[in-house]
Parts: C-alpha cells; sequence; structure tokens
C-alpha cells in the first residue's frame, strides 16, 4: 500500500485539496458594486433662488412608439394561489405599455440639464406604490429627493419589497397582508431604481428620484406634463426601461407652453 | 499506522454526499428563482420556522431547511469520524467539513442580512463546491478501496501527473467562481466562456496524460473517462442555458425551461468539481511522487546491501 499508510502524505493532500480551493475564495469576493459609497453631486453654495410664477413655463407632449410594441407576455402566478385567486385574467408584464396609435406609457419625462440654484421645498404629499393582485401599481412612479415613498399591500398574501438602488442605500422588508404601510425615503437622486418582489419575480417596478420637481411620468396615452419651469435652456430627457433614454435640447421663455414629443425606436436609436 | 475500514462511517458519508447534491440542487433553484431575498430575515424565516411556503418562499426556506439538516449530519460525521477514526488526517478532515458547513450557514445568513452585496453570493455559491468536495473526499477516504493496499505505479516523467491533476482541479475551480460570478452579476458572460475552453484544454490534457502514462490501470481508466463524460455533459449543458437565458430574456419571469437548465448546469458544474478532485486523489493514491519513490528506492538499496 502506498498512500493509505502514509499518513504525512495523506494529510498533506487533505489539507492541500480543501486550502486550495478555499484560498480562491477571496477573489469572487468584492466585484459587487457598493452602491452606497456614491456621492451626490455639489451644488452651488450661492443663496438658492425661488421660481417665479409670472415668468414660469410648462412642458408637455406626448411620447411615441415607432412601430408595434412587442406582445404583452402573460404571467405566470400559479407560484402563488392568492395572486391565481386575485386575477380573473392572468397579467401581462408591463414592460413595454402602448396604445394601438404607438402612444408609451411608463416613460419618465424629466429635466436632465439647466437648472439654476433654486430652492424646492420636498412635498408633503407622499408618492404611494401599492401591491396589489401580485402586481405593482403604478408600475413607473418618479419621486423627490426626501419625499416620503408609501408602500402598502392590497393583497392576501406576503410580499418582500426589494429596491435595487446603484446610488442609495438598497434595503429588502416584508410586508404581510394588512400589515401597516412602509414609509421610506431616498435621499440621493436616482433614475431609475428597479424595485423587486422576490416572493413573486413578475413583480417589478420603477421608481426615479430626483433633486427638483421637474419631472413627469406618461400616462396611458402616452401624454406628459411638467409646469412651473423657469425660463431658460435646458436638457429634456425621457426613459423607459426597456428603450432607454433619448434627451431633446429644451428652450423656454417666460410663460411659454412648450410642446414637444419622443419618439422611441426600438433597435434603431430613437429621435425626438 | 494502518487504517480501520468501517462500513457503517463510509455509507454515512455516502448519504451525506447525497444528501448535500441534493442541497446544491435547493440552493441553485433559489438563485435561478430570484428568490434569495424572497425571506429577509435570517436565521429564521419570516421570524419563524414555519414560514408560509409561497412563491419565493417555498425555494428560498427549503433550501434553509435542508441545509440546516446538512448541517447537522455534518455534525454528527464529525463526531463519528473522530472517535472511530484512527487516521488523524482523516479525523481533521471532518472537522474541516464541519467548519466549512457552519462557515457556509455564515454566509448564507449574511448573502441575505447584506441584501447580496459585498460578494457574498460568489462566495456561498464556491464554498459549497467546496464542501461537496470536501465530503465527497470524505466518502473516498473512508471507502474499502482506499484503505486496502493498492500497487505502487511509478510516473518517470515531467511535469508529474500530481502536478497535471492539481492544476486541472485548480483551473475547474476557476472556472467555478467564473460561473457564480456572472450568476451571480457580478461580471459578464466572457470570463466564463473562456474560461469552459481553459477547462475543456486542462481536462482533455490531464486524460490524455493519464491514458498516456497509465492506460492499463483499471481506476485511472474509470477516472478519465469519468471526468470527459461529466465535462462533456457540462459544456452542452452550458450551451443550452445560456441559450436558454437568451431566449426567454423577455420574459417577465424566470421561466421554467431557463431554471431547470441553470440547475442542471450549476450542479454539474459540482460534479465536475469533484471529479477533477477525484483525479487529484486517486493519483497520490496510487502514483509515488518522485521523491517518495527516491526514498523507496533508498531504502530498498538498503535492504539488498
Amino acid at each position: 500500500m502506498y498512500f493509505g499508510k502514509k499518513i504525512g502524505n495523506s494529510r498533506r493532500l487533505a489539507f492541500l485539496a480543501f486550502m486550495a480551493a478555499f484560498s480562491l475564495l477571496p477573489a469572487a469576493c468584492g466585484n459587487q458594486e457598493n452602491s452606497e459609497k456614491r456621492t451626490p453631486p455639489e451644488r452651488s453654495t450661492a443663496p438658492p433662488a425661488v421660481v417665479g410664477p409670472a415668468t414660469a413655463g410648462s412642458v408637455s407632449g406626448v411620447v411615441r412608439l415607432d412601430g408595434p410594441a412587442p406582445a404583452a407576455r402573460k404571467i405566470i402566478m400559479s407560484g402563488d394561489a392568492a395572486c391565481t385567486a386575485a386575477n380573473q385574467e392572468p397579467p401581462t408584464s408591463q414592460e413595454v405599455v402602448a396604445d394601438a396609435q404607438g402612444n408609451l406609457a411608463n416613460v419618465v419625462i424629466y429635466v436632465k440639464g439647466g437648472i439654476g440654484n433654486f430652492s424646492f421645498a420636498i412635498p408633503k404629499t407622499p408618492v404611494e406604490i401599492n401591491q396589489q393582485g401580485c402586481m405593482y401599481a403604478p408600475h413607473v412612479v418618479a419621486a423627490r429627493t426626501g419625499q416620503t415613498v408609501v408602500f402598502r399591500n392590497a393583497d392576501k398574501t406576503i410580499h418582500n419589497i426589494h429596491p435595487q438602488p446603484k446610488n442609495n442605500p438598497s434595503w429588502n422588508r416584508s410586508q404581510s397582508p394588512g400589515a401597516p404601510a412602509i414609509e421610506e425615503r431616498f435621499s440621493r437622486e436616482e433614475i431609475a431604481i428597479p424595485v423587486m418582489c422576490n416572493v413573486h419575480p413578475w413583480m417589478r417596478s420603477y421608481l426615479a428620484i430626483f433633486d427638483h420637481p421637474y419631472s413627469a411620468v406618461s400616462g396611458p396615452g402616452g401624454a406628459f406634463e411638467i409646469r412651473n419651469l423657469p425660463p431658460g435652456n435646458y436638457t429634456l430627457e425621457a426613459w423607459h426601461e426597456k428603450y432607454g433614454t433619448l434627451s431633446q435640447a429644451l428652450v423656454i421663455s417666460a410663460k411659454e407652453a412648450k410642446k414637444v414629443s419622443f419618439v422611441f425606436r426600438p433597435g434603431a436609436g430613437a429621435s425626438r | 499506522m494502518s487504517a480501520t475500514y468501517h462500513s457503517g462511517l463510509h455509507r454515512y458519508s455516502l448519504v451525506l454526499l447525497a444528501g448535500t447534491f441534493l442541497l446544491l440542487i435547493a440552493g441553485a433553484l433559489v438563485t435561478s428563482n430570484d428568490a434569495a431575498l424572497a425571506v429577509p430575515d435570517w436565521p429564521l424565516s419570516y421570524g419563524t420556522l414555519t414560514p408560509p411556503m409561497v412563491g419565493g418562499i417555498f425555494y428560498e426556506h427549503s433550501h434553509r431547511v435542508i441545509a440546516a439538516c446538512i448541517g447537522f449530519l455534518t455534525i454528527i460525521l464529525a463526531v463519528w469520524t473522530w472517535r472511530a477514526e484512527s487516521r488523524r488526517w482523516v479525523r481533521w478532515l471532518a472537522i474541516a467539513a464541519l467548519s466549512a458547513v457552519i462557515l457556509q450557514g455564515v454566509l448564507g445568513g449574511l448573502t441575505v442580512l447584506l441584501n447580496l452585496h459585498y460578494g457574498m453570493p460568489i462566495a456561498h455559491a464556491c464554498l459549497a463546491q467546496i464542501f461537496f468536495g470536501t465530503v465527497m473526499s470524505m466518502a473516498l477516504f473512508t471507502s474499502r478501496w482506499w484503505i486496502s493496499d493498492q500497487p505502487s505505479i511509478p510516473d518517470s516523467d515531467s511535469p508529474s501527473i500530481h502536478t497535471f491533476a492539481l492544476f486541472n482541479a485548480a483551473t475547474v475551480f476557476l472556472q467555478v467562481i467564473l460561473g457564480a460570478g456572472f450568476r451571480h452579476k457580478s461580471m459578464p458572460i466572457w470570463p466564463h466562456i473562456v474560461g469552459a475552453f481553459l477547462v475543456a484544454g486542462t481536462i482533455t490534457w490531464t486524460a490524455l496524460t493519464l491514458r498516456h502514462r497509465f492506460g492499463n490501470v483499471r481506476e485511472m481508466k474509470l477516472a478519465r473517462i469519468l471526468i470527459n463524460s461529466v465535462f462533456g455533459v457540462q459544456f452542452l449543458l452550458g450551451v443550452a442555458a445560456w441559450a436558454s437565458r437568451l431566449i426567454t430574456a423577455d420574459a417577465p419571469q424566470p421561466m421554467p425551461a431557463m431554471v431547470a437548465l441553470t440547475v442542471i448546469h450549476t450542479v454539474t458544474g459540482a460534479l465536475t468539481f469533484a471529479c477533477s478532485l477525484l483525479v487529484v486523489m486517486l493519483c497520490y493514491r496510487l502514483v509515488p511522487r518522485s521523491r517518495e519513490a527516491a526514498m523507496a528506492s533508498t531504502r530498498a538499496e538498503a535492504v539488498i546491501s
């Protein structure tokens, strides 16, 4: 017998086999981005101004999809009987929601650049995200930094709410049926934070956080409006969870009501 | 020190090995169903041992229950081995297995409590495979074959077969890390694809070397066929799993075909790593290293003179 009786060799082998593999473990760590280390962009230290309602304008318009929207995929809710019972028909994915004319809902439109040193009060009214029929409603929400975001569970099943931010601290909380609303705030601008439920992996919503009030989410007809915008030169951007972002320059004169449009062209870029 | 064969301990190790394989499947199901954070608390699940088993909670809590059972079974293995086994290094290997399963439990908890950050899921996935390999080693070291006398097969070529086997096992484990990195969204797919071809190269090289040097040794032949077969299946499974991801990329949830293929690919990866360790152990068991061969030769000359 060669190996079995050679205690020293065998011990070295056992140690080598275990430790060699084990020593490689640290290489696996540390690739995850620590999203909490980012810092918000610095703003001017000059005293902030207040938007004058006498000169403020607005921008409104429609977001469209060029070409047919992809067929909505049915969601399989068989993993939770309460979800199946809550829906007469299986719901479909809300990733692309467009009407027959191609008007695209759930697009976040916002002023990206050009805002001066204005002071904006944090809205006291909270933004609400409901869990109903094992779906998030609304699917896309815009909120302000520091504004309260309320999560409610109207279902007869348990959910977990798991935002996956890159620029805000991440958290994961459960919410049983009938449990009190969960209130959270996000302190840094971020477009947009996916909000998941890992109990029901089809549940996903997006939460866009802004440090100014100049944002809107397009409705079922693709329409949007941003009000009370001071005169100036801006960059207006539209973000969609599947089609990415589009941007265009925007010039607002005093009291002007500007009309713009965004057209997403799947697979071929986009245009305004 | 001569070792004694304990059939009960060996069979128990095999049972634990099968249970660990089941645990690997349960863990892979958690990841593939995006259910890792379906239970936000740890060590309890929603503050209880019996949470509602719906949706992702079913996968996550089942994984925890099976893991707890494996942990308990590993404690028994460590105690049994410590009491029954005469080889000290085997006793310490059992303690290493116990340490690994405890650490694995802690890593699993940190994975949940740290919301999948700081590389915890990757460390958890890799340690799972190390633990599986350790239990497989225990089953091998306590087998009748390992303890019984085996012929000493010379290997005068360079590099030694031990070097080949170790390099192969290290490459396979590197591929395990790359696969876990992609699976847990910390790196792109291309390093894992490159790794697949690297592993294909090292396994082919090792198998050809085994055939060239030990073509008529039954154990080596079996090991060669085993690792080639498992890796061949694993390579095809990898292609199928990747294709299933591309095909179902627009699906609103993890689709059953993608989940099944990915889980099978993950656990076959564990089998590939275990097979590569098996080759290492067979080489060390049957083939004396050059230094040991020289010492044996010196002893023989001393006896003759």
